[in-house]
């Protein structure tokens, strides 16, 4: 019984505008309760919605950057239902026509090579407040900071069908919305935020009934809540039940997902026009400047590394995946540096450091400009790549620039070749039993002979010429 | 001095035969002594002081030629720091944090907020019999309805309690009462007035306007009211002419068309008479009469009571008890916090069209309904569309009937079948006025103008010419 | 189309209003007559007409992004039924 799995991921994701989408309130995060919440946002009698230009802006570049159908005339739709964090009464939300439509994205596959994933349509809609349960004992606490902020909702096709390629197209688009900076992609802060639709089914069979995933704030959540979903289902389809279809909000301590205890049946939104906002109409010039203001987007820049700068498809991907990665490998790429070497140090030892140290590499203490230095050192035979190593380590603890640790710590690497063969002389001359094997057969030896003239150059030989001149002297 | 208009009082006070405060304290008395229940509140205190402030103003040579005239505002208006009911239970504890911009607006003239006049709730009613407040009473006979839902600003000006009031209409709701009291009322294009702060009842027919002595004065404060507003989406960026400046324009050779519809079985012959000499008035002015149809009107009925309920419904869900308004004692828990609040809060009449409206909009019936009904209204649209290609201006009856008796209407589709002149000029965003032409059985019968999308200027200017030929604007059932 | 009590009091709850179960007979007819006056808008033949939202042809304008609001909670949270710790309260709510 081969059972298949079907998702569909439903990312808000909050577009980071400076007023909210309908107000003037601000949307800066973290503010003292109900500080940020304007007439507008509470809802009063009598107030009226104005829509932020920003947000259309933001909308069409994400449309653009998905090869997505824009919808040059776009409705707003009320979505009508009761709850303390909903000033109005109803979300103002995109119904029948949304601002983008029909678009798609490649993810990368674990198992090498692409798939494309379809996106049904991306709408802008407000956010609500946040209701406190634990503020006090016998009520809920509402804080409308949030409410009236802008969210762009991302509707994918039902075209993922396991855990992994869901946590790989969420990150595709966490990575760009950040790219095209419409959404500083903070899933602590909520503002971006996965839903699973998930459903199993026999192969060959139509589509089996789905199940909402809410509350996953983190890709390793967002994996785990729809594999342990996918086993929960198959478990029921195999005993002879069947799946209801509803919400279950993941938790993760228990690893389990659980349906959402709501006391009313399935809502209805009774969605019909916003008759306060009119449509939204999109002109063709508009579309032209945001076209021209985008940046180069992550899958242009990936091809752009693979065919100008060789780099491996896999490396692309890792050194696109994020803006902040790109620009930085880029500015070092930008003053001439090898591009292999140097995404062999981004990737590597950079990322290590970052990753052992929880930084992200725009705090990295080690800027773009001066890993380049570094680079250009083993470039230019100033030292070796092992040297480098040690010099990398001395930097990020601040110890100087690259040639004042070289300098002080004496690191320059050997070159001149009568020195090196002089030393070379010595390592032959205390060694003659494996210059014996060696010249017997063993060639793996030479492994041993080159680690001697190391040791005794303190590693600052350069390993070419050592290579070269062992080999010579050694047939 | 209650029976000048406002041109009268602007003309008074410039010439110093009164100053705002005599006048101010003037209106107050009258309304102290009223029995007519047309104010929710009467903001004795701050008029007094917004006088003072006015005649400084005048003083100093600082002030516009609406500086220091009073005037009643209808309780639908947020006015900051006063309470704003809309006429219920849900909104009686509400002190307004915020002013409407029509309220802005005429507070930058330096004018004196005399009170809020009474209505029917949330604007919902055609008699102002839904009030929480209780009904108001018609001044020219105390057991007639004054028409709704802006029944207290038609009531206050008709008894002269007010120089002028602020009405709104969404139906019909200024045209109506005016008619039933015999004063001027007049409704612009949707879109000409701000609707930010004015609480919402069905968002695309709503708009605020005018309601005077006369046709001049309604073109006074038009100018005062009118405008673009940022904080209303369907706010029309269009500018605001001066709407005094076309009223004496001669309107011979207009073309005036009736609806043939407008003339058909319903309609009291009373008033058909009435509304028939008005029409034989003009015709002596030069205007030419023609027959126009306008074929889907009787469907306004329908497609207005599904269009106003829907949006209402919507409109309406904001008032929870959670943030401000109504709340009920002791809620157990959250569902027991709405259901109790609202269902106390509102009166039957909001309760029967949030019903309407939720049923309309629900799943299943949204085609047959919401939007059969907006389709509805581009055919309505469309036939004043062809109509105004043959006229100029088309006129009728405004009520079928005059005031009728307080308590007699208890079937609410009655009351809304009532609404048949004037749910369609709504519906497509038309400019209407009504203005006094005549009694039937001493009470009085509005004439309804309705013009093209904003041709207020020749609306005004048709209904001035009328009153310089006719005297019943100036009839008032208040002592002189 | 013809209401019946559970469908009344179905749609009152969609829109949060409590009816009595002795008002749910009147409630029920007083909707029902005004129903079939809405009922109506189905014999008319719309033919392809577009559904008007809005009665002037205007499309949405846009506001410029900028912070235009101040502070203004402790105003607004003045006039509230009940708050605390600048929240507004309600009875708890189990999610």
């Amino acid at each position: 019984m081969t059972w298949e799995t079907v998702i569909g991921l439903e990312i808000n994701s909050q577009l980071r505008t400076q007023s909210k989408i309908f107000s003037g309130a601000s949307t800066a995060y973290g503010s003292k309760a109900n500080t940020q919440a304007c007439a507008v946002d509470l809802g009063f009698p009598g107030v009226l919605p104005v829509l932020n230009e920003e947000v259309v802006k933001m909308a069409l570049r994400f449309g653009l950057s998905v090869n997505a159908a824009i919808n040059k005339n776009s409705i707003f739709a009320r979505k009508n239902y009761f709850y303390p964090d909903l000033p109005k009464g109803y979300q103002i939300s995109q119904f029948e026509i949304p601002i983008v439509g029909q678009g798609a994205i490649e993810i990368p596959l674990e198992s090498g090579g692409n798939k494309i994933v379809g996106i049904t349509r991306a709408h802008l809609e407000e956010d609500a407040g946040k209701s406190i349960h634990d503020l006090y004992d016998d009520y809920t606490a509402i804080d409308l900071n949030r409410a009236g902020t802008p969210l762009l909702e991302i509707v994918s096709e039902p075209d993922m069908s396991s855990a992994k390629e869901a946590v790989a197209y969420a990150k595709k688009i966490h990575a760009l919305v950040q790219y095209i900076d419409i959404c500083d992609g903070n899933m602590q802060e909520g503002s971006f935020r996965c839903d699973a639709n998930v459903s199993v089914r026999k192969q060959g069979e139509g589509l089996g009934t789905r199940a909402e995933l809410k509350n996953i704030n983190s890709f390793k959540f967002l994996e785990k809540a729809i594999n342990i979903e996918v086993e929960r289902q198959i478990d029921i389809l195999e005993e002879g039940g069947s799946v209801v279809q509803e919400t279950r909000l993941y938790d993760s301590v228990k690893n389990e997902t659980r349906s959402m205890r709501s006391k009313e049946e399935a809502n209805d939104y009774r969605y019909f026009p916003d008759p306060d906002l009119l449509p939204v109409v999109i002109s063709d010039e508009l579309l032209e400047e945001i076209r021209k203001e985008l940046p180069e987007l992550p899958t242009e820049k990936k091809i752009r590394f693979v065919d100008s700068l060789g780099l491996s498809p896999y490396d692309a991907e890792v050194l696109t995946s994020q803006k902040e990665v790109a620009e930085y490998f880029e500015s070092i790429i930008k003053q001439g540096a090898d591009a292999k070497l140097s995404a062999n140090w981004v990737m590597g030892d950079l990322s290590a450091a970052l990753n052992k140290n929880q930084i992200e590499i725009v705090d990295s203490p080690i800027s773009a400009d001066e890993l380049f230095l570094l680079i250009s050192r083993i470039t230019d035979n100033t030292i070796s790549g092992k040297i480098a190593k040690d010099v990398f380590k001395l930097m990020w603890d601040g110890k100087g620039s690259v040639d004042e640790i070289i300098d002080k710590q004496g690191l320059k690497q050997m070159t001149d070749s009568s020195a090196i063969e002089s030393i070379i002389d010595d390592v032959i001359a205390n060694n003659p039993g494996q210059v014996q094997q060696f010249k017997d057969g063993n060639s793996r030896l030479l492994g041993f002979f080159v680690g001697q003239v190391m040791k005794a150059s303190q590693g600052k030989a350069n390993p070419k010429q050592v290579n070269e001149i062992l080999n010579a002297k050694l047939s | 001095m209650h029976n000048l208009t406002v041109a009268e009082l602007i003309k008074g006070l410039k010439n110093k035969d009164f100053s705002s405060l005599e006048l101010t304290q003037h209106y107050i008395n009258r309304i102290n002594s009223s029995e007519l229940n047309a104010f929710i509140s009467i903001t004795e205190d701050e008029a007094i002081s917004q006088a003072k402030e006015a005649d400084k103003k005048i003083t100093q040579g600082d002030s516009s030629i609406l500086t220091g005239i009073p005037y009643a505002h209808k309780d639908i208006f947020c006015t900051k720091g006063v309470k704003t009911s809309a006429g219920s239970k849900m909104l009686d504890s509400f002190i307004s944090p915020y002013d409407a911009t029509v309220t802005k607006k005429l507070n930058n003239e330096n004018m004196v907020m005399l009170g809020k006049t009474n209505m029917d709730e949330f604007a919902m009613g055609s008699s102002n019999e839904n009030s929480y407040f209780g009904p108001v009473q018609n001044p020219w006979d105390i057991s007639k309805v004054p028409g709704g839902s802006s029944g207290g600003s038609a009531a206050a000006v008709a008894a002269r309690l007010s120089p002028f009031a602020t009405g709104t209409d969404t139906g019909g709701s200024i045209r109506q009462p005016a008619s039933l009291c015999g004063i001027t009322g007049l409704k612009p294009t949707y879109g000409r007035i701000s609707r930010y702060g004015m609480i919402a009842y069905a968002s695309s027919l709503d708009q605020a306007g005018p309601m005077t002595q006369t046709a001049k004065d309604a073109a006074i404060i038009l100018n005062a009211m009118a405008g673009f507003d940022k904080h209303d989406s369907t706010s029309a960026n269009k500018s605001v002419p001066d709407y005094t400046q076309c009223l004496e324009d001669s309107v011979s050779g207009l073309k005036i068309g009736l609806p043939k519809e407008y003339f058909s079985e319903g309609l009291d012959s009373g008033v058909e008479k009435i509304v028939m000499q008005s029409i034989k008035e003009y015709e002596s002015m030069g205007a030419e009469i023609k027959e126009v149809s306008l074929p889907n009107s009787i469907h306004a009925i329908p497609a207005y009571y599904i269009v106003a309920p829907c949006e209402c419904s919507s409109n309406l869900s904001r008032f929870d008890g959670v943030r401000y308004g109504y709340r009920c004692e002791d809620p157990k828990d959250l569902n027991d916090l709405y259901l109790r609040s609202r269902s106390e809060g509102f009166g039957e009449e909001v309760k029967r069209r949030i019903m309407i409206g939720a049923y309309a909009l629900s799943a299943g019936y949204y085609d047959a309904y919401y939007l059969k009904a907006q389709k509805v209204r581009q055919l309505i649209s469309e036939d004043f569309k062809k109509a105004f290609n043959a006229v100029d201006l088309i006129m009728g009856p405004v009520s079928p009937s005059v005031a009728f008796e307080l308590g007699s209407v208890k079937d609410p589709v009655s009351m809304y079948l009532a609404d048949i002149y004037t749910l369609s000029v709504n519906l497509a965003g038309l400019p209407g006025m009504s203005i006094p032409a005549g009694f039937s059985g001493n009470l009085p019968v509005g004439l309804q103008l309705i013009g093209n999308h904003w041709s207020e200027e020749l609306l005004l200017n048709a209904a001035h010419q009328f009153q310089m030929r006719t005297d019943w604007h100036k009839h008032s059932p208040a002592e002189s | 189309m013809s209401l019946d009590h559970k469908k009344v009091k179905e749609i009152a709850y969609l829109a949060r209003l409590n009816i009595e179960d002795t008002d749910i007979e009147q409630a029920t007819a007083e909707l029902n007559n005004i129903l079939s006056l809405m009922d109506k808008l189905g014999e008319i033949d719309t033919g392809d007409s577009e559904p008007m939202a809005h009665p002037l042809k205007m499309s949405q304008r846009l506001r410029e992004d900028k912070v235009s609001e101040d502070d203004l909670s402790e105003e607004f949270q003045a006039i509230a039924p009940k708050t605390g710790k600048g929240h507004f309260l309600v009875p708890t709510v189990i999610e």
